[in-house]
């Protein structure tokens, strides 16, 4: 099996944009194609990690209309929908089909167009996820967020301050992300005084509502070497599922897909948590950085609260910087895209393109979460020896 | 009206109930869990709800001890319920109590005849 390289990336503004769907998967596409130096009738696959544009805008076939709208039929096309983490699976489509040989050039863009709708009907769409048993509660992620932080801090007799240390080192992260929804710092009072949204979580402890895109450029390391100099290779990938049910969980601190496909990843990649130079994980939610932390085996259970006192994940000063793009909390939550931008991210920090977000690192991880932890990728990237 | 979890053939209890168990077993019984009181395990008080549901709307993970209920096997099973009020603590008893709609069908995403609506909501003993 051939070694898959990442040869380029593209990622738009994140935020409140104008266009529509079909715009901002064009616009990270075309983007991705330059940077990569590919002609789009080179491209032979091509993924679109989307959750829900049907419901959201009432646009489906949102792969084939990106195909068309940057000349790259007849490629084979598919869409990708895993919640939240359909980036992630995207990231996976996309090396299964040139790990297998079925591909020499995959382009992947993940997208998602949100801010045109309330809070209430975002909130709504993404808790379609849920099982009728939970839908009719009125449970929301951001609630499956607060009663799973609430466990952690009492069980773990951690400080409510740690979970705000999450946000204020992403917010800081973000100011250097040109690409971010929110280029601002915020300190810990104002995270700490900001209206409660699911107790004891307050507005800063989620990331918004988002509009957004990011695309990879995805081929054999044989091929890459025509394209770049420098590159990225995935060393190891793996995707497992949690139970449906979100409380049918036997410790409600421990999200078994984390676990699972950390645990394949890092087999395939041969590496263990102590190799990994930077992350970026799934900070839907400060809690979620806390147990991506643990699951990933960066911290034991229970302790990865610490680890963000010390200051272990900053990124000018620790030594494993987690979410120097800003993560989902500042850079933004484009459902279908964050996974992708995640490897945007890691991409860059290989090649030595992150800019003032720039860290020494040789071997990077992402972790992206669909659901509160139903489905997750988890991706290991080398930079190219 | 009831609440039914379901007890598996390898021991096993679930709420909902499944085709089958975690670990592929077939169903053997239901348990009615609007019999029984239960403990909070963790709650949240959620002040941005979705169209057609309740604000605050109080939520809770539960825990049932249904060891009466059941001859071996597992003797707890957990759930996630409402709450009638966010004065609660982890660790309190709570006890079921009727409501017709726990939120109004139609209002959100979700097709209204695909699901039930009706439940129970938890009041502290």
């Amino acid at each position: 099996m051939e070694r898959v390289a990442i040869i380029g990336c593209s990622m738009t503004q994140f935020g409140q944009r104008e266009g529509w769907i079909q715009d901002l998967l064009a616009e990270a596409g075309l983007e991705c194609l330059e940077d990569a130096g590919v002609d789009a009738d080179d491209v032979e696959h091509l993924y679109v990690s989307n959750m829900a544009s049907g419901e959201f805008e009432g646009q489906t076939g949102v792969m084939n209309g990106l195909a068309h709208d940057i000349g790259a039929i007849p490629a084979y096309t598919q869409r990708i929908d895993q919640t939240s983490s359909s980036g992630g699976a995207g990231i996976y489509a996309a090396w299964q089909s040139v790990a297998s040989g079925a591909s020499e050039m995959t382009l992947l863009v993940g997208g998602e167009k949100m801010t045109h709708r309330t809070t209430g009907e975002s909130t709504d769409v993404i808790a379609s996820i849920t099982h009728p048993a939970e839908y009719k509660t009125g449970v929301t992620l951001p609630s499956f967020a607060g009663m799973t932080a609430r466990h952690y801090l009492e069980r773990f007799d951690a400080p409510r301050e740690s979970l705000a240390k999450v946000a204020v080192k992403n917010h800081r992260n973000g100011v250097d992300n040109p690409h971010a929804q929110f280029q601002k710092e915020v300190d810990l009072e104002t995270v700490l005084e900001s209206p409660i949204v699911a107790d004891p979580l307050r507005l800063y402890d989620f990331c918004p509502i988002t509009d957004g895109s990011a695309a990879l450029m995805l081929c054999p390391e044989s091929v890459a070497e025509e394209y770049a100099d420098d590159y990225v290779v995935i060393s190891g990938i793996d995707g497992a599922t949690d139970t449906h049910v979100v409380h049918e969980r036997e410790d409600p601190t421990v999200m078994g897909g984390v676990v699972e496909s950390g645990k394949g990843a890092y087999e395939m990649s041969g590496r263990d948590p102590e190799d990994i130079d930077v992350a970026e994980l799934h900070d839907m939610f400060t809690i979620l950085e806390f147990l991506q932390m643990e699951g990933l085996g960066f911290a034991e259970q229970g302790e990865a609260w610490k680890l963000v006192e010390e200051g272990y994940t900053e990124r000018d000063s620790g030594e494993l910087p987690i979410n120097t793009s800003g993560g989902l909390k500042s850079k933004g939550h484009p459902l279908g895209a964050s996974g992708v931008a995640q490897g945007v991210e890691i991409y860059e920090q290989l090649v030595g393109e992150a800019g003032q977000r720039q860290v020494e690192a040789d071997v990077g991880l992402c972790c992206n979460v669909g659901g509160f932890g139903n489905c997750v990728i988890t991706t290991i990237m080398e930079a190219a020896q | 009206m009831t609440m039914e979890a379901t007890r598996y053939d390898d021991g096993t209890i679930s709420y909902p109930g499944h085709p089958r168990s975690r670990n592929g077993a077939e169903p053997v019984e239901t348990i009615d869990l609007s019999e029984h009181t239960a403990e909070v395990v963790t709650w949240t008080t959620s002040m941005a709800t979705p169209p057609g549901v309740r604000e605050p709307n109080h939520l809770a993970i539960v825990e049932f001890d249904i060891g009466d209920a059941v001859d071996d096997g597992e003797e707890s099973v957990r759930a996630l319920v409402q709450l009638t009020t966010g004065d609660v603590e982890t660790g309190d008893d709570v006890r079921p109590v009727y409501a017709e709609e726990l939120r109004e069908p139609g209002a959100g995403i979700r097709e209204p005849e695909s699901q039930d609506w009706g439940g129970y909501r938890f009041e502290p003993v």
